[in-house]
């Protein structure tokens, strides 16, 4: 978002935990309650769908999975079935959760790595070249940021009919497209702090800019280039719009909506929703809590996404 | 699946090394330039890979847009205003443009106050517990709009009268001997749109208390200690000396938030598809584009929006520019 409001923030949440702010407060017995209750309440919802996971459809339906705390009865019932049908599709269901997570791996991996580069040149250029143009080159960058992607749904559907494209490729350029402005803002706004004099020394000795980026900027960007991947890996894993508009239901389609397809079959299937929904979220929030830090930081850095 | 998953691999490669080999190829003919011109286009050369995506996938597609507007459903024939008039005096649009202004007014606003609520208490609390709270609170955010339909079915749930409730929130309704509320179906006081957000809410409010608790850290000890010295109590504390200097934060994370929402589809789509008077922009535009298949209305929806959006993106860049020139 904003560069500057920001900017101390970036350096804050890296390392230091405890030094300004309220910290000198030590917290009530109110304070802990509040914020415990807090905790409750977000993690209730999801702790309820993981134990009806494992319960049977009937079980499920006819009682709520708190009762599980309670009611020994309903311990010996707890089961994988759930698990072992969502992810080979049996049952009344359609939908085949180790299709759709590789389909989901398919379309996430490429439309993360490859804008990377193609943004990092961009940045690269904006950051340590001169040339006309380039400050209105830039704002454009930062007035797209806003803008909702969905803009080109309509357009690219005719372009993809006429070209005849199919599969995969249609949403990988749709989210390089998409990601791009992000990724350009997010890598300059970060070139922009590295030490101007190693670059001016690199050139004095001779090397090219093609050789500086590669051999410095591309080295001492990582944190940003992570973050970046971070953020787009997890926006392309759990959008559904774009997957929905440009691949649809059947063998293409990702996680996001298979479920959603789940979703809408009421009565038979429903209870494979839960295993599946779990099955999602494993891959982002693994990935999230393993590289939180370097989310934060790309948070931090300046996040807003069209 | 082995197949497909070599295929990934494959492709993750081809990607990238078709990328690197494309840079290697625009410095290449930047360099058989003669020198001066070498220098003026290579800038030129090295953004156009990524300016050639954005022009693909943003800035043609928003002419054409706004060019499908003003015509009919297929996109043949010119209509004028007739998809901006019959969307304006549409009842049901009328509702969806009222559900989303309050998605936007409301949101932002809960979002940042819930946000910097956590983010300061959690503050006062020993390290390791303050990482736990906020890991907790934080984590929703990975999780994608349709997971959480998921998880919170089990709380919205619905079960007639006299069955027994399975979702939490009817469980403890019922409890006191009240009858049971289909909560998603009930559009009074917009109550199904509240809970909605409440959804939204749950998945995003980690992502401010994030950025104003890394805000409120590095404000400068030593204006707090000059404030308590002065005797301020910490109420004060936070809101003559913290809320201040960490304002622009807070404004960079309402704008973020009030984008998202403006655009917010996936929680709608996959909870009540609009129904029950739950519609709202997004929701809409996909239900004409893939339902009715009225490209006029759907770029109408778009345009509206897009023009909401205007006064954002001017803020941004001025915002942008006078950073440019402070730094």
């Amino acid at each position: 978002m904003t560069a500057t409001a920001t900017a101390p923030a970036k350096k804050a949440s890296s390392r230091r935990v405890k030094q300004g702010g309220l910290s000198e407060v030590r917290a009530g017995w109110f304070t802990k309650v509040l914020l415990g209750l807090l905790v409750v309440m977000w993690t209730v919802p999801t702790l309820g769908t993981i134990i009806t996971s494992f319960r049977t459809l009937d079980d499920a339906n006819t009682s709520g999975w708190w009762e599980v705390f309670y009611k020994p009865e309903y311990w010996s019932r707890l089961t994988f079935d759930n698990y072992i049908d969502a992810w080979n599709g049996a049952g009344a269901s359609s939908a085949n959760f180790g299709a759709s997570f590789l389909n989901s791996l398919a379309i996430a991996l490429p439309a993360t790595f490859i804008p990377i580069l193609i943004a990092a040149f961009a940045a690269y250029t904006f950051t340590f070249m001169e040339f006309k143009g380039r400050e209105v080159l830039f704002i454009l960058i930062v007035s797209l940021l806003v803008v909702p992607n969905f803009v080109a749904f309509i357009p690219l559907q005719n372009i993809y009919n006429n070209l005849e494209f199919v599969g995969f490729p249609k949403v990988w350029l749709a989210h390089i497209g998409f990601g791009m402005s992000l990724a350009i803002f997010i890598l300059r706004n970060f070139m922009t702090t590295l030490p101007r004099s190693v670059i001016e020394s690199a050139k004095i000795d001779g090397a090219s800019h093609y050789g500086i980026f590669y051999r410095l900027i591309l080295p001492m960007s990582v944190p940003a280039l992570a973050a970046f991947a971070i953020f787009q890996f997890l926006w392309v894993w759990n959008d559904l719009m774009v997957a929905l508009v440009f691949l649809g239901p059947g063998e293409n389609e990702p996680v996001t909506v298979a479920l959603t397809s789940l979703k809408g079959q009421l009565g038979q299937g429903w209870n494979l929703t839960t295993a599946g929904g779990i099955l999602s979220m494993l891959v982002p929030v693994t990935v999230f809590l393993v590289l939180q830090r370097y989310f934060v930081r790309g948070l931090t850095a300046g996040a807003v996404k069209g | 699946m082995l197949l497909k998953s070599g295929t990934v691999l494959v492709t993750v490669a081809i990607g990238i090394a078709g990328a690197i080999a494309l840079f290697w190829a625009l410095n290449k003919l930047a360099e058989l330039l003669p020198s001066k011109w070498e220098h003026r286009l290579k800038p030129y050369l090295l953004i156009l890979p990524a300016y050639l995506a954005i022009s693909l996938y943003l800035l043609y597609p928003t002419i054409v847009t706004v060019i499908n507007s003003f015509k009919d459903r297929t996109s043949d024939q010119w209509v004028g205003f007739t998809n901006y008039a019959d969307l304006f005096t549409d009842k049901a649009f009328q509702s969806t443009l009222f559900n989303t202004v309050l998605w936007v007014i409301i949101v932002p606003a809960v979002t940042i106050i819930v946000g910097l609520a956590v983010a300061a208490l959690t503050d006062r609390l020993p390290s390791k517990s303050e990482k736990f709270v906020k890991t907790m609170i934080f984590v929703p955010m990975a999780i994608s709009m349709v997971g959480a339909a998921t998880v919170w079915r089990f709380v919205y749930a619905y079960q007639p009268a006299g069955e027994t409730q399975t979702g939490l929130l009817n469980a403890v309704w019922t409890s006191g001997g009240a009858e049971p509320v289909p909560w998603l179906n009930t559009s009074t006081f917009r109550l199904n749109t509240l809970l909605l957000m409440v959804i939204l809410l749950w998945a995003q409010v980690g992502y401010a208390m994030v950025l104003l608790s890394a805000a409120i850290k590095s404000v400068p000890a030593e204006t707090l200690e000059a404030a308590r010295v002065d005797g301020a109590e910490e109420r004060q504390v936070f809101f003559s000396v913290i809320l201040p200097q960490i304002k622009g934060t807070i404004i960079a994370v309402g704008v973020t938030v009030t984008i998202g929402v403006m655009k917010i589809f996936d929680i709608v789509y996959t909870n009540t598809n609009g129904q029950f008077n739950t519609n709202v922009l997004a929701n809409d535009f996909i239900n004409e584009l893939t339902t009715n298949f009225n490209y006029g209305a759907a770029s109408a929806i778009v345009v509206i929006l897009m023009i909401a959006v205007i006064p954002i993106m001017i803020y941004q860049v001025r915002n942008f520019k006078e950073q440019e020139a402070a730094a």
